[in-house]
């Protein structure tokens, strides 16, 4: 859910909308926010799954250090979400494992 | 191989005042941030700072870290966004710059780690001014989606206007676990709880009875026994603690919640510390390991600074001062001091101790203070 109203920093300027893929579905990204806070304003919470256990995981620390939030971004595992930027036309997918391929 | 005077890791308030006092003494200065965005987490803090008026009191972080890139800019810093620093040896610093600048965006606009530009910067002075981070709390289901750092909640919230959750239950009520509740009211959410395993609250009163004037409880001597949800976090579970730190049976709780971040204190981001071997101290009041450093911010390593939550977990405002006085040493180290310069590190450290006294602050300024100690000893002088 997007933050439009706020009494400090005031409505939500417009941004240029920025499309990408998320497991193949079109979301609109504001442009220079990171994937992780696109895919997060849409409801999703489950980035990725554990290669073991296949557990989910989601967004932890928000400032690239914990690599909880990592996804498969253009065909490239393990892209931290949190600080990378959405681009036109960015393919983001749920990672399982390392994000190769191997369940 | 870009060859700088001075270059620092981390553009937060520390490492922008650390590169401002460098630039501003001629040094050719680089500032480089992992993050898309410079300030470090200045740009998240919505609230006002206490204080006096030398330290930003009743001024807002976002507009202090407003100020810091001004001052940076017209000192002349160069400030990389999207550059991490993955390696240091001998006074190279080895650096993945993954978007910003001036780098090609790769495939289509996206900034992957295996497209990003490599980057060696030989830095004749370095300061380290990486932060801190979140500690984790590990109960059963700390692992669901849903569970975060408070640290991250505020992110999300106040710098990308994305809520995290809606019916948010909050550990630690300690001025993080306190200021981000109040913060996420603020954007929208539902504080079901603040929950402190302590029987005090830690943080400052004035920031708990704002959030108990919105008609959040918050409960003391209580942790967090579970959390639970299908593949996201749907209940937590919270239980009375008793003197031995224990949970007390039968005092289980189930709350419905979406969220739950952790508010349990910080610890310095260490790791370019330690892969440039710095040596480090144990000091729980400074939030676990420390790089030791003497009064001129100095680590055991040559040309080698540091300051701000590196340094020990403390304010945005000693990290400021801190950052001053390893700009102001790096420099000088370097003959490239002003003429006064003595008079200035004088005129920090007054306010450094300024800042670190009150009640709240003994065992800090303790911790501190003995942690300079071993510094003057092992670290070298100029």
């Amino acid at each position: 859910m997007r933050v439009v109203n706020h009494p400090i920093l005031g409505d939500l300027s417009p941004a240029r909308e920025v499309k990408i893929y998320v497991d193949g579905k079109e979301i609109y990204a504001r442009e220079g926010e990171p994937i992780a806070a696109a895919i997060a304003a849409t409801g999703i919470r489950i980035y990725r799954y554990t290669a073991k256990q296949e557990e989910p995981r989601g967004v932890f620390c928000g400032i690239g250090q914990c690599t909880d939030c990592v996804m498969v971004v253009n065909g490239v595992p393990n892209v931290r979400t949190c600080i990378t930027p959405v681009a036109e036309g960015m393919t983001v997918e749920t990672q399982h494992g390392a994000g190769r391929g191997e369940r | 191989m870009r060859e700088v005077d001075l270059s620092i890791v981390g553009a937060g308030p520390a490492g922008l005042a650390a590169a401002i006092e460098g630039a501003k003494r001629g040094c050719s200065t680089v500032a480089l941030d992992m993050n898309p965005r410079p300030g470090g987490q200045l740009i998240k803090q919505i609230h006002k700072f206490f204080g006096s008026r030398e330290h930003h009191a009743g001024t807002r972080g976002i507009e202090i870290a407003d100020t810091l890139l001004h001052e940076a800019e017209s000192a002349g810093v160069e400030v990389l966004i999207g550059a991490e620093v993955y390696a240091i040896h001998d006074s190279i610093l080895e650096v993945a710059q993954t978007f910003g600048g001036d780098s090609p965006p790769p495939l289509s606009g996206g900034a992957t780690t295996s497209q990003s530009r490599p980057l060696s910067i030989e830095a004749r002075q370095i300061v380290l001014a990486t932060g801190g981070a979140e500690n984790a709390l590990n109960f059963p289901g700390w692992t669901l989606p849903g569970v975060m750092g408070a640290g991250a909640a505020q992110t999300m919230s106040n710098v990308w206007r994305v809520l995290p959750g809606e019916r948010v239950l909050m550990v630690g009520a300690g001025n993080v676990g306190l200021i981000v509740s109040y913060q996420l009211l603020q954007a929208g959410a539902e504080i079901v709880a603040v929950i402190e395993a302590a029987p005090r609250i830690g943080g400052y009163g004035v920031h708990a009875a704002k959030i108990r004037r919105a008609g959040v409880p918050i409960l003391t001597s209580h942790t967090v026994v579970r959390a639970s949800g299908e593949s996201r976090v749907e209940q937590a579970v919270i239980a009375k603690v008793d003197a031995s730190w224990g949970t007390v049976p039968g005092s289980e709780e189930e709350l419905d919640v979406d969220t739950i971040c952790i508010a349990v204190g910080l610890r310095p981001n260490a790791r370019l510390a330690s892969l440039a071997g710095c040596k480090f101290d144990y000091s729980p009041s400074l939030g676990g390991w420390v790089p030791i450093h003497n009064t001129r911010m100095h680590t055991t390593v040559p040309g080698i600074y540091l300051a701000g939550d590196l340094s020990g977990i403390e304010e945005a405002s000693t990290a400021l001062e801190e950052g001053r006085l390893a700009g102001i040493c790096a420099a000088s180290s370097l003959s490239k001091g002003h003429v006064g310069d003595s008079e200035e590190i004088e005129a920090i450290e007054e306010r450094l101790l300024s800042l670190r006294s009150g009640p709240f602050c003994q065992r800090l300024q303790d911790a501190k203070q003995k942690l300079i100690e071993i510094g003057e000893a092992q670290c070298p002088k100029e």
